[in-house]
C-alpha cells in the first residue's frame, strides 16, 4: 500500500505551518522528512495518520494494505507512549485486544515481535524498569503487532543518547532487511535521515514546503557510519538546512 | 593554577545537597503518639495537669474496657460503621463516576463544574434539617449527609486526576484505532488512580466527620450519639474514649487505603 500526499496545505489559525506538499511515500521503502525545528514535520505526520485534519489537500491510500493488517498506519512516538502500568507483554496486548486477538493466538503474536525486536527476555518488565532504548523498541514490537502497512516514526530516537541512538539505528536497518516495512520518518538529526532514508524530503522552514527531495539508492545494510558518500549526502543537506535552521531558531514563538 | 591559590590552604566544598526526598522511618509515628500519651499519663497523676484540663490515659483505657465488656461499644460501634460504609461507598461512587464524566464530556464539565463550586463550601451540617425534612429522621438522612459531603471532595479529585492524564497516552490509543471505551477503561481511569485514590484519602476523613454530626442529630445507638452524651455530661473520660475511637477509624481507613495504592499502583515503584 502506498501513501499519496495531494497537495497538503495546513494552518493553526492564522500561522500557515505546511504549504503545497506533495509527495508518495512507495511500498517498502522509508521516506525521511527533515528540516528545521518548527517546520511542521510532526504536523505532517499526525496529518498522514489520520490525528489531525489538513486545511488543504488530501492523504490517500493507494491499494489495499497487506492481509492481515489490523492498523494499516501505525506510530511510534518520540516519547514512546507506553502505559507504565502495564508490562511489556500487556501493552502490546492493548493493541491486539481491540480487534479481538486474546490468549494464545495473542500471545503467539508477542512472542514473535518481541524475538524481532530482541525483547524476549523481557516480557514482563514494567516500562520503568527498561532504559530509553529499549522502552522505544517495546514501542516498535508494539507497532509490527499489528503488522502495519506503513509506520509513521516522530523523531523515534530523538529521547535516546547517541550510543543508544546508533544501536537502534542498526535494529531498524536489521528489522527492515530481514522484512522490509513502509515508512514515514521525522527526524532533526542528518545522519538518521541518511543512514535510513531510501528518499529525503527536505522542508523549509515554517510554512514548511519541501525544497528537494534526496534520493540514496544504497542498500540500507551497505550503510556503515562514516562512509564519505553518506557523509557527502549529509553535508549537502545540512548546507541547504543552515541558515533556515538559524532563522528558525531566531523566530518568535507565537503560535 | 596560579602561585596565589596554590599557596592556600584548600577548602573541602561544603556539601549542599540532599534532603526533599522523604524517606519510611518505621516506629516513628507510633513514638510520638506514646511520648504524648505518657507525658499526659504523668502530668494528670503528678497533678501539674488538673483533672479537669485532661482526662487520665489510664481511666480513659478503663472506660474503654468498661464500654467492651458491657457489649456497648458494638452497640454504638456496629450501626455507625454500617452508616459510614453506606453513605461513604454511595458519595465515593457517585463522586468518582461524576467525576469522569467532567473529565470526559465538555457540557458536563460546563454544566456541573461551577455547581460543585457552588456546594462543596456548605457546611454540610448545617443542612442536616433539611436531609431531615427529606429523607425522615432515620438511617437515610444520615446516609445523605455523609454521601453528600464525601461526594464533593471525590468529584473534584477525580475530574483533576481525569485532565492529568497523559495525553500522548490517549493520542497513542487512537492512533492504534481503540475504541473510545477501551481508551476510557484502559488508559484514562488506570492514569487518574493515582489521584483518585488521594482524593479518597481525604473523603473519607470527611466521612467519618460527618457521621458524627450526623448521629448528633436523632440517633440512639452510635459512636456519635455516645460522645454527644458525654460531653453534655462533662464526663472526658467517655468523650475521650469516643474520641479515641474515631481517630482509630481513621487510621485504620488510612491504612486500607494505603494497601490498596500499593496493589493497584505498584507500577509507580
Amino acid at each position: 500500500m502506498d501513501i499519496r500526499l495531494d497537495a497538503i496545505s495546513h494552518s493553526y489559525g492564522g500561522t500557515e505551518v505546511l504549504r503545497d506538499i506533495s509527495l508518495d511515500i512507495p511500498t517498502g521503502k522509508i521516506v525521511c522528512f527533515v528540516g528545521p525545528s518548527g517546520c511542521g514535520k510532526s504536523t505532517l505526520l499526525r496529518l498522514i495518520g489520520g490525528l489531525e485534519r489538513a486545511t488543504k489537500g488530501r492523504v490517500l491510500q493507494l491499494g489495499t494494505p497487506p492481509a492481515g493488517c489490523l492498523n494499516p498506519l501505525t506510530y511510534v512516538f518520540q516519547d514512546f507512549a507506553l502505559l507504565p502500568w502495564r508490562t511489556v507483554h500487556g501493552n502490546i496486548s492493548l493493541v491486539l485486544e481491540d480487534h479481538g486477538i486474546k490468549g494464545t493466538a495473542a500471545d503467539a503474536i508477542i512472542s514473535d515481535v518481541l524475538a524481532r525486536t530482541k525483547l524476549s527476555d523481557f516480557s514482563n518488565a514494567l516500562p520503568r524498569q527498561l532504559s530509553g532504548g529499549m522502552k522505544q523498541r517495546v514501542a516498535i514490537a508494539r507497532a509490527l503487532a499489528v503488522k502495519p502497512a506503513v509506520m509513521l516514526m516522530d523523531e523515534p530516537l530523538s529521547a535516546l543518547d547517541s550510543q543508544t541512538r546508533e544501536l537502534l539505528m542498526d535494529d531498524l536497518v536489521g528489522l527492515w532487511t530481514r522484512q522490509p516495512f513502509t515508512a514515514a520518518y521525522v527526524t532533526h538529526n542528518l545522519a538518521e535521515a541518511v543512514r535510513l532514508g531510501h528518499r529525503i524530503a527536505v522542508l523549509s522552514r515554517r510554512p514548511g514546503e519541501i525544497r528537494e527531495m534526496v534520493e540514496i539508492d544504497m542498500p540500507l545494510a551497505d550503510r556503515s557510519h562514516g562512509n564519505p558518500e553518506l557523509e557527502q549526502i549529509q553535508k549537502h543537506l545540512w548546507d541547504m538546512m543552515r541558515d533556515e535552521a538559524r532563522a528558525a531558531d531566531e523566530e518568535l514563538i507565537d503560535v | 593554577m596560579s602561585d596565589a591559590t596554590l599557596k592556600t590552604r584548600p577548602i573541602e566544598v561544603r556539601f549542599r545537597g540532599g534532603g526533599f526526598a522523604p524517606k519510611a522511618r518505621r516506629w516513628v509515628g507510633l513514638a510520638v503518639f506514646v511520648v504524648l500519651i505518657a507525658i499526659m499519663e504523668i502530668g494528670t497523676r503528678s497533678g501539674w495537669i488538673s483533672a479537669l484540663t485532661l482526662p487520665r490515659p489510664s481511666d480513659v483505657l478503663a472506660t474503654f474496657k468498661e464500654l467492651w465488656d458491657s457489649g456497648l461499644l458494638f452497640k454504638h460501634l456496629l450501626p455507625s460503621l454500617s452508616r459510614l460504609a453506606v453513605g461513604a461507598a454511595i458519595g465515593a461512587t457517585v463522586g468518582i463516576c461524576v467525576g469522569v464524566m467532567i473529565g470526559l464530556f465538555s457540557y458536563v464539565r460546563a454544566g456541573l463544574v461551577p455547581l460543585v463550586a457552588a456546594i462543596f463550601p456548605i457546611p454540610k451540617i448545617a443542612l442536616l434539617p433539611l436531609f431531615v425534612i427529606w429523607f425522615g429522621i432515620d438511617e437515610a438522612s444520615k446516609y445523605a449527609l455523609i454521601a453528600f459531603g464525601t461526594f464533593t471532595p471525590t468529584v473534584v479529585a477525580t475530574y483533576g486526576a481525569v485532565d492529568n492524564v497523559d495525553r500522548s497516552l490517549i493520542r497513542m490509543g487512537q492512533s492504534f484505532g481503540l475504541s473510545w471505551f477501551s481508551i476510557v477503561r484502559k488508559i484514562v481511569l488506570p492514569g487518574a488512580m493515582p489521584g483518585i485514590l488521594s482524593g479518597l484519602r481525604i473523603s473519607l476523613a470527611i466521612a467519618i466527620i460527618l457521621l458524627v454530626a450526623a448521629e448528633m442529630l436523632g440517633a440512639e445507638y452510635g459512636i456519635g450519639a455516645y460522645i454527644l452524651e458525654a460531653g453534655s455530661l462533662y464526663d472526658l473520660e467517655r468523650l475521650f474514649a469516643g474520641v479515641v475511637i474515631l481517630s482509630l477509624l481513621g487510621v485504620i481507613l488510612s491504612t486500607v487505603i494505603g494497601v490498596i495504592e500499593r496493589r493497584l499502583l505498584g507500577w509507580r515503584g
